[in-house]
């Protein structure tokens, strides 16, 4: 059997568990297979640095073989094979799918689209901001919003569009939530919640934008954030299980033998949620399941029961989310003398299932990175103690309650 | 060269936290442990430029605020990824409960 261990996906995700399997003791070969040289993705709905997670030397220095460039177009599970599209079969001993997810689209043309997943996605799109350009983003999730405050902040002119009641719906709590589209409208943006868009047509100054409820945007530039798809093929190919993701274990092996898949690909039962199937799309998820993945693939048996955990910079304003807040039967809220708010949610048990808030600078940092811990240990905390800013959030970690 | 500036009172810290620290246009994050010992560290992370004293101080470690990046605050060791490169520290001492710390 060969002595290679294969990553397919240079992402976030592929190349952590890259460096982690030799971090782990793993001295046999390590092939890492992307289309793109490794960079960090969080930057391009933001400020739109290019930023690589590592250069050419570091992957060298590893001893981590790095096939830029090169396409996975078929996986012989059986034989441990992986082909590529120039031809080259590579045997492997065992076998990371990291290949991500790429942007949805609108299910409609009519006009040009932008969206965002890639580095030239990020350039095409910045190259149209300027300042008085009408901006019509739709989709009022994390990406959508990121890209509305990154144009606002540019001078654009700038319109949400959602289709749910009101912003980032399904992981951020409503009040959370709240708060940011509080910090849009005061940048000037114009939100509209709770209508979709019905069509798309290119007009001599720009294009129309038809709305459900019956009225019409007018944009130069119109950019869809309305989620991500997991990129299955190569696995659904290889006759691998997959739903809506490849489908895994909590320590990333798929149904096929040797073969793994971590991620925004995959979608993996978490244990601190009673096994649920979750699909996360998030920079830190990616980096863990690497980590967790590479372990799994030299042995390791621990399941994988990191808190999700999301953040998203708008403006001068950063969110976070800790847990999974769809878990919550009941709320909390914690007003802080600086009247940030921090919002715990508790399951019926009144185990705290999740925290978040949306403050100034990294203002609820600490505040969440406590509740997150407090998540791990599955701690089911005095809920006015929890609400009451006079008890710091470090001393209900250490009570024995929360243990 | 190398001169002690006074940064702050002891009292201006509380047990195992942060504060941050200007002098000269730059950045520092002050510390203190639960056994009342100060450390300093440059204010910004090492991978990218957040300041550390937005994180949290707990059991001998600063986590980033942003990206969970966490330091050896008493050594300045980078305790894996995402960071790789190690925080600088500098020297301080405390007298007549004045933190003073040592830059170059």
């Amino acid at each position: 059997m060969s002595d290679a261990i294969i990553i397919v996906g240079a992402g976030e995700c592929g190349t952590r568990a890259a460096f982690a399997l030799r971090e782990e003791g793993w001295d046999g070969r390590i092939v890492l297979v992307g289309a793109e040289p490794p960079y960090e993705r969080p930057p391009l709905s933001k400020t739109g640095e290019y930023k690589l997670i590592c250069g050419g030397a570091a992957l060298g220095e590893a001893g981590i073989t790095f096939l830029a460039g090169a396409e996975a177009v078929a996986l012989d599970t059986a034989g441990h094979v992986l082909e590529l599209a120039d031809g080259r079969r590579l045997p492997y001993r065992s076998l990371l799918l990291a290949t991500g997810a790429r942007a949805r689209r609108l299910p409609f043309g009519g006009a040009p689209v932008h969206v965002l997943r890639s580095h030239a996605d990020s350039v095409a799109l910045r190259a149209r901001l300027a300042p008085g350009r009408r901006i019509a983003v739709i989709g009022g999730g994390f990406i959508g919003l990121e890209l509305a405050a990154s144009a606002a902040s540019l001078g654009g002119r700038v319109t949400v569009v959602e289709l749910g009641p009101r912003l980032m719906g399904r992981a951020v709590p409503a009040r959370v939530a709240a708060v940011m589209a509080g910090r849009h409208v005061k940048a000037g943006v114009d939100l509209r919640c709770g209508t979709g868009v019905t069509g798309l047509a290119p007009t001599a100054a720009g294009i129309t934008i038809t709305l459900a409820e019956g009225t019409a945007i007018e944009a130069d530039v119109v950019v869809a954030g309305v989620g991500s798809v997991p990129e299955t093929s190569l696995a659904a190919a290889a006759g691998i299980e997959t739903d809506d993701g490849v489908v895994t274990d909590a320590r990333f092996a798929t149904s096929a033998p040797d073969v793994f898949a971590a991620g925004d690909c995959c979608r993996y039962p978490h244990p601190l949620y009673d096994g649920r199937p979750l699909r996360l799309e998030s920079w830190r998820a990616a980096q863990e399941h690497g980590t967790a993945a590479a372990r799994a693939m030299l042995g390791g048996q621990a399941p994988f029961d990191g808190v999700p955990w999301f953040w998203s910079d708008q403006y001068d304003y950063t969110l976070q989310v800790a847990g999974l807040a769809d878990e919550a039967a009941r709320e909390v809220v914690r007003v802080r003398p600086d009247d940030t708010e921090i919002w715990f949610g508790l399951a019926a048990g009144g185990r705290l299932v999740a925290a978040a808030a949306a403050g100034p600078g990294n203002s609820v940092a600490r505040d969440i990175k406590l509740a997150e811990m407090l998540i791990a240990r599955r701690a089911v905390p005095d809920p006015a103690v929890l609400a009451d800013p006079g008890v710091a959030l470090k001393s209900v970690l250490r009570s024995p309650v929360a243990g | 060269m190398a001169q002690w500036i006074a940064a702050c009172a002891a009292d201006d810290i509380d047990s195992e936290d942060v504060i941050p620290f200007e002098h000269d246009g730059k950045d520092y994050a002050l510390y203190r442990s639960p056994d009342d010992a100060y450390f300093a560290t440059d204010g910004h992370c090492t991978h990218e430029k957040t300041l550390l004293c937005d994180g949290l101080v707990m059991g001998g470690v600063i986590e980033c605020p942003k990206h969970n990046g966490r330091f050896d605050y008493t050594s300045g060791k980078a305790l894996g990824a995402p960071v790789l490169v190690d925080v600088r520290t500098y020297p301080t001492k405390v007298i007549d409960d004045t933190v003073y710390i040592e830059l170059p």
